[in-house]
């Protein structure tokens, strides 16, 4: 079957990217801010962004950008596959939980405790978009570029799949990175073939040099 | 299609299936009370694994059992039993690994000296530590998908088996309690510290147990014994809320859809072994799923009410259970169940009955808005 990454993009701490293209965000000079700073961009009324931790702010803004002008969304519809992997899980909110678990200053708080499980981006993607199909998160030891083909791939042998929107997101210690592409199967002139050297090289351009 | 040819349960209630099996159908529950337990302000009900028995039976296995945490020895236990039953030499490049856990060493987090390195507290780190024990050269799949994981592990292995990337998959489930998980439950105040009541007009709550469960499956085709095979898996998501349950089942209602398109096996079900974890949300919400799905004059059961919600491990554990009752030919009731609730009746089992039909489905649902749901049959003559 032929497939096609239709939109891809990148976000780091510092710099966001739509299918190679740079996105100018002004007004967040300051490291830690990037995020906020492309969700006031992108001008969507979403107040939910505020309480989630940064895994799900990585993947909510990517999939605002894949979906920006996209008439595929707000309808619910079962015909699309999320697809997410990192390394870390959600260790950086459990390190956040665990610290209020300390005896004498013991206030676990439901709140983040519900973002101690890294799925959790993948619902809100699905929440925000109204995408009722499979929804999966797989963690690998670094950015696997045949597991994600592979798991893409194997998503499209149903054939009901007509679109499958495949990241990795990752946010713990130095890394903050989501890297997203929105795989179908409909060609275009200009569709980038979906292969394992072009997630590669397409992650590489970014991850590397972004 | 793929086909169960071994499998292990390291739970409260027993170190192999037939243990945690015959427990079960003796009406047995590993839930107990702790008044204090875990560090935790608030008293708790809750399943443990037996720990001196688990150091008993892995340094009897291994001989450096200090370099694997407590919960990499009962997963590699858990494995390395349901390896025995087979004969399959895990270290096979054809043998593929699944491995299913929310939570992992996450207890690490809190001990400063541990004495562990600091990779066991990364999930891809701990599944290599099981398939490594067994010198097994592929890379370990690592599902995590909230408390669906032992589900999504078994969908992962049927889908790679039948793509034919191996030819045995060992889909290992494993959960501990730890103040992390205990805490963030107490939290959202979804625990009872009496033993949980599935699908009761009473229930308050759920409670927590520890276990480690496998499963080892085949490629097709079948062999001559009499064998269980996972046929369908579906997973969905409810797009509605991500730590509370939907209003309309909406997630579950597609996954059971999913699994009995193009199949009679609906009017064939033995049972639907749910998810039933006995909070007040979810036992209605899959009401109301396994009403529209049509399938609410199906027996259905939960095994909540002898183990707890095993969490990683539960989609395996629960799974194995229902395959044995299955083979058995019998609907297990649902521990702690008295009345139903009147407005989504179900066919909740009391007691344990024959089942004479070849199908089951099992059902869960997790944090996320994620449901899965997976058909099983077992083998009727010579078919397939």
């Amino acid at each position: 079957m032929e497939l096609n990454i239709s939109k891809y993009t990148y976000i780091n701490q510092l710099f966001a990217s739509v299918n190679g293209k740079k996105l100018v965000v002004t007004g967040a000079p300051e490291k830690g801010k990037f995020l906020t700073a492309l969700y006031r961009k992108l001008n969507v009324e979403y107040p939910k962004f505020f309480k989630m931790d940064t895994l799900s702010k990585l993947g909510f803004l990517a999939s605002e950008l894949i979906f920006e002008n996209g008439k595929q969304r707000f309808i619910p519809r079962e015909d699309g596959v999320i697809i997410c992997f990192n390394r870390s899980s959600s260790l950086e909110t459990d390190i956040l939980f665990q610290s209020s678990l300390e005896p004498g200053n013991f206030f676990p708080s439901p709140s983040v405790f519900v973002y101690t499980l890294p799925n959790i981006v993948a619902g809100e993607i699905a929440i925000r978009n109204k995408f009722l199909g499979e929804t999966s998160f797989y963690i690998s030891e670094k950015f696997n570029p045949e597991q994600i083909f592979s798991a893409v791939d194997i998503a499209f042998q149903n054939n009901k799949t007509n679109f499958v929107l495949a990241s990795w997101v990752e946010s713990f210690e130095l890394s903050c990175e989501v890297f997203m592409l929105l795989v179908e199967k409909k060609t275009g002139k200009d569709a980038i073939p979906f292969s394992i050297k072009c997630i590669t090289e397409l992650f590489n351009n970014e991850h590397l040099y972004g | 299609m793929i086909i169960r040819i071994g499998d292990n349960i390291i739970s409260s209630l027993g170190f192999t299936t037939k243990e945690n099996y015959q427990a079960v159908k003796s009406g047995q529950t590993g839930l107990r009370f702790y008044g204090s337990c875990l560090d935790l302000p608030e008293p708790l009900r809750a399943s443990f694994i037996d720990k001196e028995r688990l150091n008993d039976c892995f340094a009897a296995i291994c001989k450096h059992p200090g370099n694997y945490t407590p919960l990499e020895q009962a997963a590699i236990l858990s494995a390395s039993q349901a390896a025995e039953e087979f004969g399959i030499d895990l270290s096979d490049p054809r043998v593929l690994f699944f491995f299913s856990s929310t939570k992992g060493n996450v207890y690490l987090l809190n001990e400063k000296e541990s004495g562990f390195s600091r990779n066991h507290i990364y999930l891809w780190h701990t599944a290599r530590v099981v398939a490594g024990y067994f010198h097994n050269p592929n890379t370990p799949v690592v599902v995590s998908n909230a408390c669906i994981s032992g589900a999504a592990a078994q969908i992962a292995a049927l889908r790679e088996l039948e793509a034919g990337r191996g030819d045995y998959a060992v889909v290992t489930g494993v959960d501990l309690l730890s103040k992390f998980v205990a805490s963030g439950f107490q939290s959202l105040k979804a625990l009872s510290t009496e033993v949980c009541r599935p699908f009761d007009v009473a229930r308050s709550g759920l409670n927590l147990g520890e276990a480690a469960a496998t499963l080892i499956y085949k490629r097709a085709p079948a062999g001559d014994k009499e064998d269980i095979v996972l046929l369908q898996g579906a997973i969905r998501n409810d797009a509605n809320h991500i730590s509370g349950p939907s209003k309309t089942g909406e997630g579950s209602f597609l996954a059971l859809k999913a699994i009995l398109e193009n199949t009679a096996a609906a009017g064939d079900l033995a049972f639907i072994n749910a998810h039933g974890t006995a909070t007040s949300y979810n036992d209605r919400m899959e009401s109301i799923a396994i009403t529209r799905a049509g399938l609410n004059t199906a027996p259905v059961n939960s095994l909540k009410g002898y183990f707890g919600h095993t969490l990683g491990a539960a989609g395996v554990l629960e799974s194995i259970i229902s395959m044995q009752a299955l083979r058995d030919g019998v609907v297990l009731p649902a521990y702690g169940f008295e009345n139903g609730e009147q407005e989504y009746p179900l066919k909740v089992a009391r007691t344990i009955s024959p089942a004479e039909k070849s199908h089951f489905v099992k059902t869960l649902s997790g944090f996320g808005g994620c449901n899965a749901a997976l058909l099983f049959k077992k083998k009727n003559g010579a078919e397939y």
